[in-house]
């Protein structure tokens, strides 16, 4: 490996270009170029640009229900629309960005990309199976979509039972079909990462060598193969029981509503995971790439991956504590949920302990990886409130719960992913994007975010409800803020938009290496060529094997 | 009354020793958050200026070693909030065992309204009124989807479930008027299922009972029935079958489709109920609405009717005002 890293210097920011790719044949995007090439490829990097699309549209749509729900509660008593169309909107934002943007964003689009990369194989394990999942996700999801905007559904993302079963007039059973479907395409892709990161590492890529953007998404593989099944055999007895009124759930028929909660949850916080463990990962990735510097702890942060994944099975009950379960189970859950913190704390502690005598780059991605700390930071530790039972007796479905996983959710999951968007995009693209207007749209982003959800939490002390189309009036300020917050935040979404695809065309064109960071993503051509290395990449002597090398860290490496 | 006029409320108001503890809780774990997360944010800042690139910071490796570090900083933020999860559960453990001689309201939720019965016999529907001084049991079903009664004033809710009873016990201590939510989504008008409890005096909610409770329990029972024949179904507000709105109906001019005016008086919307074919209403609405004749027992079409009576406003009829004079705001 060579030792570009002149610390202070410009010149570890110059383009070189690895011995490999001299001579190459054409990348990914210019191998093929007809519509075939495209949905018929089973190359993992098409693959992940084809989510990427798909899930940038579910974005959009999921953010523009986010603002019709905005702009209702900027007046108390429902004046702008109807209850009814206040809890079709709701649903709609719950439904698409939980199940269609947030739970495939990062693994289906980063993770299907550069795991084979990271990892030095050339695909993935099952390159059809890869395809067939980009498919069944497809499917469900514009089934679910067509569904809850054209004809409308008012259960929320929650579809809790008898409501959803037996008292909503509304396309409750086609949507709960496509999420069913969906489903599918988790399993799939979880099945084909953890095979792949087992059966296909590079010689001498032996586990803690491994980045830790591949362990976050090991454990998250495990959550999508280990509770995904859950989630789908509760909402197939939804539908046998909406469908055919097989009792399960509704008392009517003889069935346990509380049941429905269990099983949901047990699917649905593990979930939670899913779509924060690859965030993770993703801010585990830039944090030393722009210090220049090893990450602080990569085994305990590893091994939290990992506890994370495991804890996260056993704190379900922790939805349901003012929900008819018994005080036993209220809490053995709520000390669980104590215990997940720990993992959590690790790591932001560890990328804090990277910046330390780093040498930084406030580079776009960076910006958001700082940002992204300070928000889940602060959504972890509301979580712990909110797990305290005392306290969950009082805030339990307030707008503190909407704050607290907006900022796990935006704060985290959403800056993440913008912030890797932005550090893996000149490998994506091989364009550079506008690092001003990156770094005026990461700020601006952070205030709106900060001013649409920090009253949220004020809000839920006070006793406002979530889900209400109509409110008492004395919250009407906070309210107003919290919609006034949200349009700094949509326009801060918009600009990337623009600008990134303005790249495509326009950008400045990538080196192979334009952060001088580690890992072997940055050993070949941007964009890579079809197979992704030309000649075998070597692997390195450690992970993060950065200029800065601090004593602690080199003490454990692996 | 409204419970606050105040346009930026930074606290809610606590009315029970539950509450006020519950407060305090949240603000001692409010300043260990800050303990933990203000060095965190302090040292990224600091860190990110005093070490950008190019700057003259000294680098060299610090020496400390990381295990130690990394078992404190895992350990010790655990141990300080495991203090959190003791003081949370006994205070939760308390509030869910109601002591024995705590007085039981019953309570009911329905798609969209609460029903509370006293345990000498008035039922009110939506708001609430209760004595201080007093331990209180709430004990709480559904008859469809599963809601949950939060009182934000004490501090607590619990679901309403539609196969077994929860129970919400709390003493206040302090008069007042307070809002009562139902927090768990339950449908269309889940925002509007709620009122007020009022706090009182032991003597003024007697009289209130003796007054305003028998009177509230007469309107309480015709809207029972009003939402249980499914009348507010198509009736209310909001609903798809958009019907005509029944509220301040009674006593007014209705135009018919024939031309002629009449007055909805108490034969009328008897008449109406029992043969909704007969006196077509002007502006052309299809006529969907199924008799009733044969299907409501006459006393409770009385009942229902002079409920209707009462309905001045959707609001105002799940309200059915009657603030009692003991109310302090």
């Amino acid at each position: 490996m060579s030792a570009s890293g002149s610390i202070g210097g410009t010149a570890r920011r110059e383009p070189h270009t690895p011995e490999s790719t001299i001579g190459r044949k054409p990348d990914y995007l210019h191998a093929e170029s007809t519509l075939r090439s495209w949905f018929l490829t089973t190359d993992h990097k098409r693959i992940a640009l084809l989510y990427l699309a798909s899930i940038t549209g579910f974005f959009v749509i999921g953010a523009v229900a986010a603002g019709v729900v905005r702009l209702a509660l900027v007046v108390p008593n429902g004046a702008i629309m109807t209850n009814d169309t206040y809890n079709k909107a709701f649903t709609i934002h719950g439904v698409v960005m939980v199940w269609f943007f947030l739970i495939p964003s990062i693994p289906a689009t980063f993770g299907n990309f550069l795991i084979p990369l990271m990892i030095g194989a050339k695909d993935l394990a099952f390159p059809k199976l890869n395809l067939t999942s980009w498919y069944v996700f497809m499917a469900g999801a514009l089934f679910t979509l067509a569904a809850v905007v054209l004809g409308g559904v008012d259960t929320g993302w929650t579809f809790y039972a008898p409501l959803s079963t037996a008292f909503s007039n509304t396309w409750v059973l086609p949507a709960l079909i496509g999420v069913t479907i969906v489903g599918f395409s988790s399993i799939l892709t979880g099945l084909n990462f953890v095979v792949t990161i087992h059966t296909m590492r590079a010689p001498g890529m032996t586990w803690f060598k491994l980045p830790i953007f591949v362990w976050t998404h090991y454990a998250t593989s495990l959550i999508f193969l280990l509770a995904t099944p859950v989630i789908t055999t509760a909402l197939i007895l939804l539908i046998a029981e909406r469908a055919f009124h097989v009792g399960v759930f509704d008392p009517a028929y003889g069935g346990d509503p509380v049941l429905f909660q269990h099983l949901f949850w047990f699917y649905s916080h593990p979930a939670v995971y899913i779509m924060v463990l690859p965030g993770m990962g993703v801010i585990s990735e830039i944090v030393p790439a722009f210090a220049q510097k090893k990450l602080f702890g990569y085994r305990f942060v590893a091994y939290a991956s990992i506890g994370l994944a495991s804890v996260t099975f056993f704190v379900w009950g922790h939805h349901m504590f003012v929900n008819g379960q018994s005080d036993l189970a209220s809490l053995v859950f709520s000390a669980l949920s104590f215990a997940v913190a720990v993992p959590s704390a690790v790591k932001v502690y560890n990328w804090t302990a990277t910046i330390h005598k780093g040498s930084l780059r406030l580079d776009t991605p960076m910006l958001y990886a700082m940002g992204y700390i300070g928000l889940f930071v602060l959504g972890g530790l509301t979580g712990l409130y909110l797990a305290t039972l005392a306290i969950n007796q009082h805030i339990h479905a307030t707008y503190f719960v909407v704050a607290h996983f907006h900022y796990i959710m935006v704060g985290g999951t959403v800056l993440a992913f913008l912030g890797g968007l932005h550090f893996w995009w000149p490998k994506f693209t091989g364009r550079m994007y506008s690092e001003p207007w990156g770094r005026v749209s990461a700020l601006l982003i952070f205030l709106g975010f900060n001013v649409t959800f920090f009253p949220q939490f004020i809000l839920g002390y006070l006793g406002m409800p979530r889900r209400y189309a109509t409110y008492p009036a004395e919250f009407q300020l906070l309210n107003v803020l919290s919609s006034a917050g949200a349009t700094i935040l949509a326009a801060g979404y918009i600009f990337p938009m623009l600008y990134l695809v303005y790249s495509l065309w326009f950008g400045r064109k990538a080196p192979a290496n334009p952060w001088n960071a580690k890992g072997l993503e940055w050993e070949t051509s941007s964009p890579p060529p079809t197979h992704n290395f030309l000649s075998p990449p070597e692997v390195p002597r450690i992970p993060y094997d950065y200029p800065i090398q601090a004593k602690e860290s080199r003490d454990q490496h692996g | 009354m409204t419970p606050s006029h105040e346009s930026l409320q930074l606290w809610p108001a606590a009315v029970s020793a539950t509450a006020t503890q519950t407060d305090l809780l949240i603000l001692a774990f409010t300043v260990l958050t800050l303990l933990l997360t203000v060095p965190v944010f302090v040292a990224i800042t600091y860190f990110a200026l005093r070490y950008r690139e190019g700057s003259e910071a000294d680098r060299s490796p610090s020496g400390i070693r990381s295990n130690l570090i990394e078992i404190s900083w895992m350990l010790i933020p655990f141990l300080l909030t495991l203090i959190f999860f003791v003081w949370g559960a006994r205070l939760y453990i308390h509030s869910r065992n109601a002591p024995p001689d705590a007085m039981v309201v019953e309570a009911i939720g329905r798609q969209w309204m609460w029903k509370f019965q006293h345990p000498t016999g008035q039922a009110e529907i939506n708001n609430l009124h209760l004595p201080i001084g007093q331990p209180i049991r709430l004990h709480i079903i559904s008859q469809d989807v599963i809601h949950a009664l939060y009182l934000p004033a004490v501090r607590l809710q619990v679901a309403a479930l539609p196969d077994r009873y929860t129970d919400l016990w709390f003493k206040a201590d302090k008069t007042g008027t307070y809002h009562l939510y139902c927090s768990e989504y339950c449908g269309t008008d889940h925002s509007v299922m709620g009122g007020e409890v009022t706090f009182m005096n032991p003597g003024d909610y007697q009289e209130w009972l003796t007054h305003a409770g028998a009177q509230q329990g007469k309107v309480a029972a015709g809207r029972a029935l009003y939402e249980a024949y499914g009348c507010a179904g198509c009736h209310e507000p909001g609903s798809a079958v958009k019907a005509p709105s029944l509220a301040g109906l009674y006593g007014g001019p209705v135009k018919l489709a024939d031309g002629r005016t009449v007055t909805a008086d108490e034969g009328w919307l008897r008449e109406k109920i029992l043969n909704p074919n007969g006196d077509r209403l002007a502006g052309g609405g299809k006529q969907i609405m199924p008799s009733f004749a044969g299907r409501i027992p006459a006393d409770e079409l009385t009942t229902l009717i002079d409920f209707l009576k009462s309905y001045s406003s959707p609001a105002a009829g799940k309200a059915a005002d009657a603030t009692p004079a003991g109310s302090t705001r």
